[in-house]
């Protein structure tokens, strides 16, 4: 299992624990983490899982896809040069074990 | 909001991509009234594009992705029930019949009963082997198959049927396409980027054979198919079928009622039917579309989504968004979609129309370029394949209302990202 941490604006932490392959999107929309949306299903088309990567975890991360990176300059909240993601690009597993992220307070 | 006519209870019939929005959106706006959502599948509303596309990759069953967590509608206070049918309304009494034999009353009632595949009639068609996907359950019962399969024939060479036609020449299978038309994804693209994917496909290993529909299907004595007969009377074996033929709208209900209905159901530009408490959104309304300077029902995840927002403030009298159509105000967003095929990613912006002037940008033959449609010198749509800036700097010019030239958008060194961030000239 692999664990991710949604840390939100009004300090609360949704911890999860999932299995490896999950995407931070898919892990957010199915228990239920408040502000992240996933409105185009996994397909980097829309940009509403947005996060903000911990820095401590910047470099577990594959790199920022062409289509990631277009997406990013579309975000509700402002692009955090080095920290902003999509949600649905970042898969844990073996390479990230474990990663942090603050979930930005809007998505639409 | 006005209290005398806020709604007090607003019926959904469908869970999908648009009747999930709605509820949403009505719930953001402040609405506080009653909500039922009616679903007729028996799975908790679930996302349908990744069925065509990652969900058929090989590997251990998928998980389909939720619309939304199962604790939304308990934290929304939403009566939702799943595997409920709406068989009939009654305009007079403002009320939903149920198949279980209840009955609902609404002050709102909102259809977004989505669409159906269109099914073939040709002689074969009721043999074992032959699918369409459209719901979880067809993806899953498509999974389980494909393991199990060598040659597979699609019909109709649209998104979904291209988009399996892909999967399934990644899981090594033998694949035909049959298309009657003369070349792919005929009604949503134009000629040139039709013809790229018409190529590529073959590339890919797919026997792509355009002008050739379905005949009929051949059988073993155990009911299953074993191949399919063109119109030109070439045979295909085929272990499997996959049907991608278009859909048509469910208009059923509304049509029962009494409803206007022509190619879906018709709504004005804020998505009200004949009936000002009814509203139709998503796969299922025809409406009067700015972009396409007529009446038109879009099939998308951008559509439904979209509507549903501009829906949810219109029945809640929130503007803007709650003038009727053709007055400012009424749905205007702009539309578009996107496809996945193999390596290949299609995104369009904008809606073209036959005798678009078209414009190449980009390279073909690296698999990476976009056509940019012109009507009178004005930017219409951006066809993109594998070149996502170029699509979302469309998305941004048509969402402003503003346009290029076709000399600019042919010219490589034409900075087009920066030029559609530019703030539109104020009058």
């Amino acid at each position: 299992m692999a664990k991710i941490s949604f840390h939100h604006s009004d300090g609360n932490v949704d911890v999860l624990d999932v299995d490896p392959g999950t995407s931070l999107m898919r892990a957010a929309v199915t228990n239920g983490v408040d502000g992240i949306v996933g409105e185009c299903g996994g397909q980097a088309m829309c940009a509403t899982c947005h996060v903000y990567v911990r820095p401590e975890y910047l470099d577990g991360l594959p790199e920022i896809g062409e289509d990631e990176e277009e997406m990013l300059e579309c975000t509700a909240g402002p692009r955090d040069e080095t920290r902003s993601r999509l949600g649905c690009q970042i898969t844990v597993g073996a390479d990230l074990e474990q990663i942090e992220v603050d979930v930005p307070d809007d998505q639409i | 909001m006005n209290a005398m006519t806020d709604p007090e209870n607003v019926v959904v019939v469908g869970n999908g991509q648009a009747g999930i929005q709605l509820v949403d959106s009505l719930r953001k706006e402040g609405y506080t009234g009653a909500i039922t959502l009616l679903g007729e599948e028996p799975h908790h509303p679930y996302q349908r594009p990744p069925l065509s596309k990652d969900y058929l990759a090989a590997g251990k069953d998928p998980v389909p992705l939720p619309l939304r967590p199962e604790k939304f509608f308990t934290t929304n206070d939403v009566d939702a029930r799943l595997g409920a049918r709406a068989t009939s309304i009654d305009r007079t009494a403002r009320t939903v019949a149920l198949d279980d034999g209840t009955t609902l009353a609404y002050s709102k009632l909102v259809l977004a009963t989505g669409a159906a595949n269109r099914e073939l009639t040709v002689p074969g068609t009721a043999l074992s082997g032959i699918h369409g996907l459209r719901t979880l359950t067809d993806a899953q019962t498509l999974h389980a198959r494909l393991d199990a399969v060598r040659s597979v024939v699609v019909i109709g060479a649209g998104f979904i049927g291209l988009e399996f036609a892909a999967a399934a020449r990644a899981r090594g299978l033998d694949v035909t396409v049959l298309e009657y038309a003369d070349r792919p994804m005929g009604r949503a693209l134009t000629p040139v980027t039709s013809g790229f994917f018409a190529d590529a496909h073959q590339r890919l290993g797919v026997t792509l054979r355009l002008g050739e529909g379905i005949a009929s299907f051949d059988g073993n004595d155990a009911g299953h198919v074993t191949a399919a007969v063109s119109t030109t009377g070439e045979r295909y074996p085929a272990d499997l079928v996959l049907v991608g033929v278009g859909v048509t709208p469910r208009t059923e209900l509304a049509a029962a009622a009494g409803l206007e209905v022509e190619n879906g159901i018709v709504v004005d530009g804020s998505l009200r039917t004949s009936d000002p408490d009814i509203y139709a959104l998503g796969d299922c309304a025809s409406f009067p579309n700015v972009h396409a300077g007529a009446r038109t029902r879009l099939e998308s995840v951008q559509n439904a989504t979209d509507q549903a927002r501009h829906a949810a403030r219109a029945i809640l009298g929130a503007g803007p968004g709650s003038g009727p159509g053709g007055e400012p105000g009424g749905y205007a967003d702009l539309p578009w979609f996107w496809s996945n095929q193999g390596h290949l990613r299609l995104q369009i912006a904008g809606l073209s129309a036959p005798g678009d002037q078209t414009v190449l940008r980009g390279n073909p033959a690296e698999e990476k370029f976009s056509v940019f449609c012109f009507r009178n010198g004005t930017l219409t749509a951006v066809e993109s394949v594998n070149q996502p800036a170029d699509h979302m700097a469309a998305r941004r010019l048509l969402s402003a209302g503003r346009t290029l030239t076709p000399e600019q958008a042919a010219d490589p060194d034409f900075d087009l990202k920066t030029y559609s961030k530019q703030q539109p000239a104020t009058v």
